[in-house]
């Protein structure tokens, strides 16, 4: 191996052309697409998103450089391709907005440290980096991590930016404010407490915390990730077949639970804008790295995730079920990419 | 106008092909002519002359024996000064054996070519063995002997002429379509005698619009003279897509026919030829000379008058650079070929060969050169691979040398376009990694040969060793057995002999 690549270093041969893509234009690219769903986000739940994004990527990137140096790789070339910060930016989106600060710093150290670097670094990790701290970071800490902010229009007291930041830092929040009135459980944990209660989804549904379609405020966050999504597609940083096979799984055993016993299960639609599923679908899902490569194993990766993301979702122990699923379908991907390569140009027939 | 099929696959890309596209330029004799005699795919020719031997030029000097092989005649006139190892032009720099002619400045041709006014009254057979003895190989890049390719085993439905010439840069066979479009047409008009196709396309990428125009004009000329045939004949237009010049890709534009895996493009009922080929084969025919000189592009960043040139084979490509007005600066990379796939040069020594279509003097190495990342699996590579193949599956796997894994992915089905490694954002130079994994998979197998028949012999060894063991163990207990016997016979004998005598 090692001959193989002072060779490829050494000598000079075709094409001669240098390539004019980046990594680091790829992932910038990509953090741009996240914008619309961030502004939306900041707007509607207030500034803690913000300050776990800031946290999330100053962390990410101390840890990054640690990593860089201890492993003896160039800091010049890693610590702004882009990939530390996006990683943080994904799951300072996956953890509630009111936490306190060292849940983003303990869930950069996980998907930094253990989950990219340790797997040897940028393009070798096994497992989604963002999904695999989130995961650690649920099952750590359960509490933190379930409960999420009112959207501000719900709310007679709100927080400020100070006060978010005093928050997050201290864990304090103003005589005026309490912690009980300004979070509360997500549409999907929601229906998930109710209908273990025996309630019907008829009933269920009259609560605020649905809005329009699919969760007061939350709606509204994934549309915006929807129009970043695809505009990704548009630039053909991502392909169709994750995104459409993602979300054509959730919708099909959605739709088909929601046909048998529609007081039970709640409708596609809201599968389909609830939760993660659209920032799952879109950005966390497309993770190249981890993700299968040849058309058909995407189709089956995607739609796989989605076929998890409901079963927990519907029957499991979380509310959400995207990070297992791309966890989860992520392990199946070495096996996917080999049995789905396509056919080779003139591939004979009985080969 | 004509359907029109696409491959999957293939960028776009810059063409620079104002640059150099000029009226050809006759580049001037050189003093010294290097032929190497393997210009071709298959087995070197033999030389026929001897040093200090005087040579016409289109003299034959080496000749070939076996089918896929091709003879060389000198380029020009004057004296064998040498037959010897000379560095060729190839990516490792490696050398071969070549006649060197040193000219007489008369560049006179043998006088015992004659021309031919009517070559379409010789029969088939006839016709091959001209195009064979006349050197003609493939001159798109590929030197496959043509001829060779001129006796299908079946029949042909379509003959294509590819003057696509995808690769940015260069631009000679444009110039050969402008300046020379009826020996092309004419040629065509010979090898249809060869190989009764049902029609002939002519393809041309559409950023040759003259071209295109020459050709359609030279078709009506012809036909209102009197050539009925030339209605077999149409000039398609595809679009401007690297590596539509392929050959398997080209004839899936045009036909929608794939070439099958490991095939040729006859068993799909097509034979493909270059429209410099064609131009040859013409010259053949009619002129009744042999190959000695081609049209070749030279260009790039780094030379002062880029231009087309006729140039002698076995020229040396310093001389041809000076015809070019010389190199910018000495910070340079000299490429012989397109920037797709062409190979870097080593030195400006080698000469000009029959596969030569382009000299690019790009900037120096170092300036080409990017550091690459690790493989992020974007797939970017996998989406432009005009063979539908998984770069970045073979990159794992020739990094691992796992070959039986590279076989799985069908590394031999790279064409090292060079597509996959233009688009890859971690700037990894895929297409020398393939290139590299295809040599050890080579040596690999051989050595796996090797051990094989090794082990073989060493089993038949064993077998045989045993056998002349059991053979003497079984010789050993008969002998012991016969003894005994005889022991017995005669104790009996002994005993009747007692009995008797006693």
């Amino acid at each position: 191996m090692h001959d193989m690549n002072t060779v490829a270093s050494s000598v000079t041969s075709s094409p001669f052309i240098p390539s004019s893509a980046s990594v680091a234009q790829i992932m910038r690219t990509v953090i741009y697409a996240l914008i619309p769903g961030i502004v939306i986000y900041i707007g509607l739940f207030g500034w803690g998103v913000l300050i776990n994004i800031v946290i999330a990527s100053v962390s990410a990137l101390i840890f990054e450089w640690l990593m860089l140096i201890i492993r003896d790789r160039s800091i010049r070339v890693f610590l702004f391709d882009g990939s530390a910060i996006l990683t943080a930016i994904l799951l300072a989106l996956a953890i509630p907005p009111a936490v306190p600060w060292w849940i983003p710093v303990v869930g950069s150290f996980f998907a930094i440290v253990v989950a990219k670097h340790l797997y040897g670094g940028l393009g070798y990790n096994t497992f989604n980096p963002a999904m695999a701290a989130y995961a650690i970071l649920l099952i750590s800490f359960p509490r933190e991590l379930s409960l999420w902010n009112v959207p501000l229009d719900q709310l007679n007291q709100s927080l400020d930016f100070i006060g978010s930041l005093q928050f997050s830092l201290f864990h304090i929040l103003p005589s005026t404010v309490q912690y009980d009135s300004i979070t509360s459980a997500t549409l999907l944990d929601h229906v998930r407490t109710e209908v273990g209660l025996g309630k019907g989804i008829d009933v269920i549904s009259r609560s605020p915390v649905f809005g329009y379609i699919s969760g007061a405020g939350y709606e509204w966050v994934n549309a915006g990730f929807l129009l970043g999504g695809l505009w990704l597609i548009y630039r053909k940083i991502i392909s169709w077949h994750i995104p459409v096979a993602m979300l054509s799984g959730i919708s099909i055993i959605s739709g088909v639970s929601f046909l048998i016993a529609p007081n039970t299960f709640t409708s596609p639609l809201i599968h389909l804008l609830a939760g993660a599923s659209i920032l799952g679908a879109f950005f966390i899902a497309t993770d190249p790295i981890t993700a299968s490569t040849t058309p058909i194993g995407k189709i089956v990766y995607g739609f796989g995730i989605g076929l998890i993301t409901f079963s927990i979702r519907a029957w499991g122990g979380y509310p959400d079920g995207v990070a297992f699923g791309v966890l989860l379908m992520g392990l199946t991907v070495p096996l996917l990419d080999y049995y789905t390569a396509p056919k080779v140009f003139g591939a004979r027939k009985n080969k | 106008m004509k359907k029109l099929w696409h491959f999957k696959g293939g960028i776009k890309l810059p063409g620079f092909k104002s640059l150099s596209n000029t009226q050809v330029k006759q580049a001037p004799l050189p003093e010294k002519i290097i032929l190497p005699l393997r210009q071709h795919i298959g087995e070197a020719a033999e030389p026929v002359v001897a040093v200090g031997d005087k040579v016409y030029k289109g003299q034959l000097v080496a000749i070939s024996h076996s089918f896929i092989s091709a003879p060389i005649h000198a380029s020009s006139s004057g004296v064998v000064v040498d037959i010897n190892k000379y560095s060729i032009p190839h990516q490792s720099g490696i050398s071969e054996m070549c006649v060197v002619i040193e000219t007489d400045g008369v560049d006179k041709w043998d006088p015992r070519i004659e021309p031919n006014v009517h070559p379409e009254l010789l029969s088939a057979d006839e016709m091959r063995v001209r195009i064979r003895e006349a050197g003609i190989v493939g001159l798109g890049g590929a030197v496959f002997p043509s001829a060779a390719k001129l006796k299908p085993t079946r029949t042909i439905d379509t003959l294509v002429i590819n003057g696509v010439e995808c690769e940015p840069y260069i631009t000679c066979d444009d110039a050969l379509m402008r300046s020379h479009p009826e020996n092309i047409i004419r040629g065509i008009l010979l090898l249809r005698k060869l190989l009764n196709p049902v029609e002939c396309i002519i393809a041309v990428e559409d950023n040759k619009p003259e071209a295109i125009a020459l050709l359609q004009e030279t078709l009506v000329k012809l036909k209102t003279a009197g050539i009925g045939s030339v209605n077999t004949i149409r000039v398609v237009s595809v679009p401007t897509v690297f590596p539509t010049g392929g050959e398997k890709q080209l004839i899936k534009v045009l036909t929608g026919k794939e070439v099958p895996q490991h095939g040729l493009p006859y068993e799909v009922g097509i034979v493909c030829l270059n429209v410099g080929t064609t131009a040859a084969v013409y010259d053949a025919l009619y002129s009744g000379k042999p190959l000695v000189s081609r049209l070749m592009t030279v260009t790039g960043p780094q030379i002062k008058n880029p231009a087309n040139f006729e140039v002698l084979i076995g020229t040396p490509v310093e001389n041809i650079l000076a015809a070019a007005g010389g190199v910018i600066s000495d910070k340079h990379t000299l490429i012989m070929g397109g920037p797709m796939m062409g190979m870097s040069l080593l030195n400006a020594k080698v000469p000009v060969v029959k596969a030569s279509n382009c000299i690019l003097v790009e900037a120096s190495a170092e300036e080409l050169k990017s550091s690459a990342m690790p493989c992020i699996r974007c797939g970017t590579c996998a989406t432009v691979c005009p063979m539908n193949l998984l770069p970045q599956q073979l990159y794992w796997h020739a990094r691992a040398k796992a070959f039986d894994k590279l076989e799985h992915y069908n590394l031999s089905d790279c064409i090292e376009c060079g597509c996959c490694s233009v688009v890859c954002p971690s700037k990894i130079p895929l297409v020398h990694y393939f290139r590299f994994a295809k040599t050890e998979k080579y040596e690999h197998e051989i050595k796996a040969k090797f051990a094989d028949q090794s082990r073989i012999r060493t089993q038949v060894r064993e077998a045989r060793l045993e056998r002349i063991k059991q053979e003497q163990e079984a010789r050993k207990a008969k002998r012991k057995a016969d003894r005994q016997k005889k022991k017995a016979a005669s104790a009996d004998a002994d005993v009747s002999k007692q009995v008797s005598t006693g």
